[in-house]
């Protein structure tokens, strides 16, 4: 019988790399993400955990120890936000490239100018081409499951790439839920401790971060492209192998409402939820919407996206981050290259929402599906790319 | 002390890396790597050490070796320390391992110092060797917080009007030995017994050590590549480089200098202090000297010594 706790989103993922039997956290606080480091250091400081605990000065080292101990055979965990994120931009593509299976928990918020502790994406969404697997999740209980599966997915030999679990700053970081948590032996069960491949061992010296230049470096690039590939089948084969452990069902990305809806949400995190309640009450009154939540944004699931919305006639998608002067949001484009690659003609409204934690609301949410209905109704799309709850 | 006779004669750094003829870091990585052994794991930060030992898929080293990035040396170094120590406490390893960063003066002096004050901060044991030949070479020979006053470098030129760089070298060992680590020393490669008894030390103490050695470079020093230890002579025996140690707090004086040259017999075989000799700006190597003066009663008097 699953337990229960009563935990926010940065307990919850502190909770799941405890039972996780991390050998290494190295990180450096930052709001939201302060809840997660603290409470592993209690856990550090009870002596509940075998694990070292480096209290960096940076996230910068945070990210160099993490990646030092890893290509020692380590399991490692860190966690950040925002400008912290931002601080490790640098040594998060040589983690990637060095392929260390580093788990990150992000509790995103927004960056600076102007400060601002609250959520949005742009701090994630400033990093996602580094190589990184990227997972968002919708709440505590996601941010628990996916932390303690991401471990088994980084680190599996065909893979070997970073991954980070996201969760929106505030919304999700300090919002308490009932999480059903597993058992210690079950986690022990489902992620034994890390087998590498090969480690910095004085018993069989490596070099590792040797200068590649343009003879192999290129070489290098596609191998960590060719790794990507690999991961929608090693997250398909952990979320079933974790389903039958805990009864929840994970996948690439969760569609409600796509089989029969004309109009739908694609959004990332805790957004998701509201548009799900906003759109089962759509669907009462006889409305037909869906909502696609991606749970992973890195690998994009382009083919998947692409089948999700066959039926579909209009789609907006929501971004919590905006590229500057770019055609769409960062989310926007991907979809709309993806729709693009298998030629599928959809309307698509791309609309940039809540920066620096500005709430969306069911009115909102529900606001924009009558958009989004109209657009599947006329198929016109006025204004592609548009803010939303701004003062313009 | 370290002892000629029992040094390993195999070499854990090999032959045949790229380091320019007259390097000193090559000298100084070969001394210590004898001192460490082979249950050694090094990182190094990007610099020409590792630019010319590793060009893919050659490789010179002989122990495990890990490149990161320029800055972070020492917290690469505070992760590799902090997974044998996790991975020892469940089993998974049992061995003792000695962790060594080198740095140059640059990964060190400056970008790299927040780094380094950090793991120093959090002690973990490892030894931390600067490879200090005074700028940015890899680069192109750009100006440092190394870089002695009046050098030319591409960034600090012996112009008309600014003979070389303004400021005055940091006072690393001053800084390191600040944070309370049970060892830092400063090493001339011309004292190679004194260096290498320093590694052995550095790598014996419980916690972090560093000691910043001394590394002349031929292309920026401006000087013939078969006197670089010559050079790391003369850089002692003008007083230019105190080689000394603290050790739990207490300095020591290694070298003394009783009868020192004056610091133009250090200055004046390196192309980099040749606009120094021009007669307009003779003040500037009376500065020099002024400067050599002050910081050897300096670490005299931290030495406890009276000349």
């Amino acid at each position: 019988m699953a337990k229960v706790r009563g935990l926010t989103g940065d307990e919850a993922v502190a909770y799941a790399v405890k039972q996780a039997n991390v050998d290494v956290v190295a990180a450096y606080p930052i709001t939201p993400q302060t809840i997660m480091v603290e409470l592993f250091s209690e856990y550090v400081a009870n002596g509940e955990v075998h694990s070292e605990f480096i209290c960096v000065e940076s996230e910068h080292s945070a990210m160099s120890a993490c990646v030092g101990s890893s290509l020692t055979g380590a399991r490692v965990f860190t966690a950040t936000s925002s400008q912290g994120l931002a601080l490790m931009h640098e040594m998060m593509y040589i983690a990637s490239a060095l392929r260390c299976p580093i788990v990150m928990g992000v509790a995103n918020r927004a960056l600076s100018a102007p400060i601002n502790i609250h959520g949005d994406h742009s701090d994630m969404m400033g990093s996602r081409d580094c190589g990184w697997i990227q997972i968002y999740a919708e709440n505590a209980q996601e941010a628990y499951d996916w932390t303690i599966q991401a471990f088994r997915m980084a680190e599996d030999s065909d893979v070997l790439l970073p991954i980070t679990v996201n969760l929106d700053g505030f919304i999700l970081s300090h919002s308490m839920e009932g999480v059903a948590v597993l058992e210690d032996e079950e986690v022990e069960g489902f992620l034994p401790p890390r087998k590498p491949l090969h480690t910095v061992n004085p018993e069989e010296p490596l070099t590792v971060g040797a200068l590649a230049l343009p003879d192999y470096y290129f070489e290098v690039k596609r191998q960590q492209e060719e790794a990507m590939k690999w991961v929608p089948k090693k997250i398909r084969e952990t979320n079933e192998k974790y389903e039958k452990l805990s009864g929840r069902r994970y996948g690439i990305m969760d569609a409600y409402g796509l089989e029969d809806a004309e109009a739908a949400i694609l959004c990332l995190g805790s957004t998701a939820g509201t548009a799900r309640v906003v759109a089962k009450e759509l669907r009462r009154e006889g409305k037909r919407v869906g909502v696609i939540k991606l749970w992973v944004y890195r690998p994009f699931p382009t083919e998947e996206i692409v089948k999700v919305t066959k039926n579909l006639k209009a789609l907006t998608v929501l971004d919590r981050a905006c590229s500057y002067g770019a055609p769409y949001g960062p989310l926007g484009s991907d979809v709309a290259s993806a729709l693009k690659r298998f030629n599928r003609d959809l309307s698509l409204l791309n609309l940039i929402y809540g920066l620096g934690g500005r709430d969306i609301g069911p009115s909102d949410i529900r606001a924009i599906f009558d958009e989004t209905l109209k657009i599947a109704e006329t198929g016109v799309v006025k204004e592609p790319l548009r803010f939303v709850g701004v003062r313009e | 002390m370290v002892r000629l006779k029992e040094l390993p004669t195999e070499e854990l750094l090999a032959s045949g890396h790229r380091l320019c003829a007259g390097c000193g870091e090559s000298v100084a990585v070969r001394m210590a790597l004898k001192v460490a052994g082979k249950f050694t794991v090094v990182t190094n930060a990007t610099g020409c050490l590792e630019v010319a030992t590793t060009i893919y898929p050659y490789t010179s080293w002989r122990v495990p070796w890990v490149h990161v990035a320029f800055e972070n040396a020492a917290a690469v170094a505070s992760g590799i320390e902090a997974a044998y120590k996790a991975m020892a406490r469940r089993g998974a390893w049992d061995k003792k391992v000695n962790v060594i960063a080198f740095a140059g003066d640059g990964g060190t002096y400056d970008i790299g110092i927040q780094a380094l004050s950090g793991a120093m901060e959090r002690g973990h044991d490892f030894l931390y060797i600067c490879l200090d030949n005074e700028a940015y070479m890899n680069t192109g020979i750009q100006r440092s917080g190394a870089t002695p006053h009046g050098a030319a470098t591409t960034t600090s030129p012996a112009g008309k009007k600014v003979p070389g760089k303004p400021e005055w070298k940091k006072d690393l060992i001053g800084i390191c030995a600040a944070h309370g680590i049970p060892y830092a020393a400063t090493a001339s490669l011309a004292y190679w017994n004194d260096y290498m008894t320093k590694v052995q030390k550095g790598l014996a103490a419980e916690g972090p050590a560093v000691i910043n050695v001394l590394s002349p470079c031929p292309r920026g020093w401006r000087s013939e590549t078969a006197e670089s230890i010559k050079l790391s002579r003369l850089a002692v025996q003008t007083r230019y480089w105190p080689v000394y140690e603290v050790e739990g707090g207490v300095y020591r004086l290694n070298v003394k200098v009783p009868k020192p040259l004056p610091v133009e017999e250090f200055l004046k075989p390196q192309g980099r202090f040749r606009h120094l000799f021009q007669p307009e700006f003779k003040g500037e190597l009376e500065a020099i000297q002024r400067w050599v003066d002050e910081n050897w009663s300096r670490i005299l008097r931290l030495c406890g010594e009276t000349s």
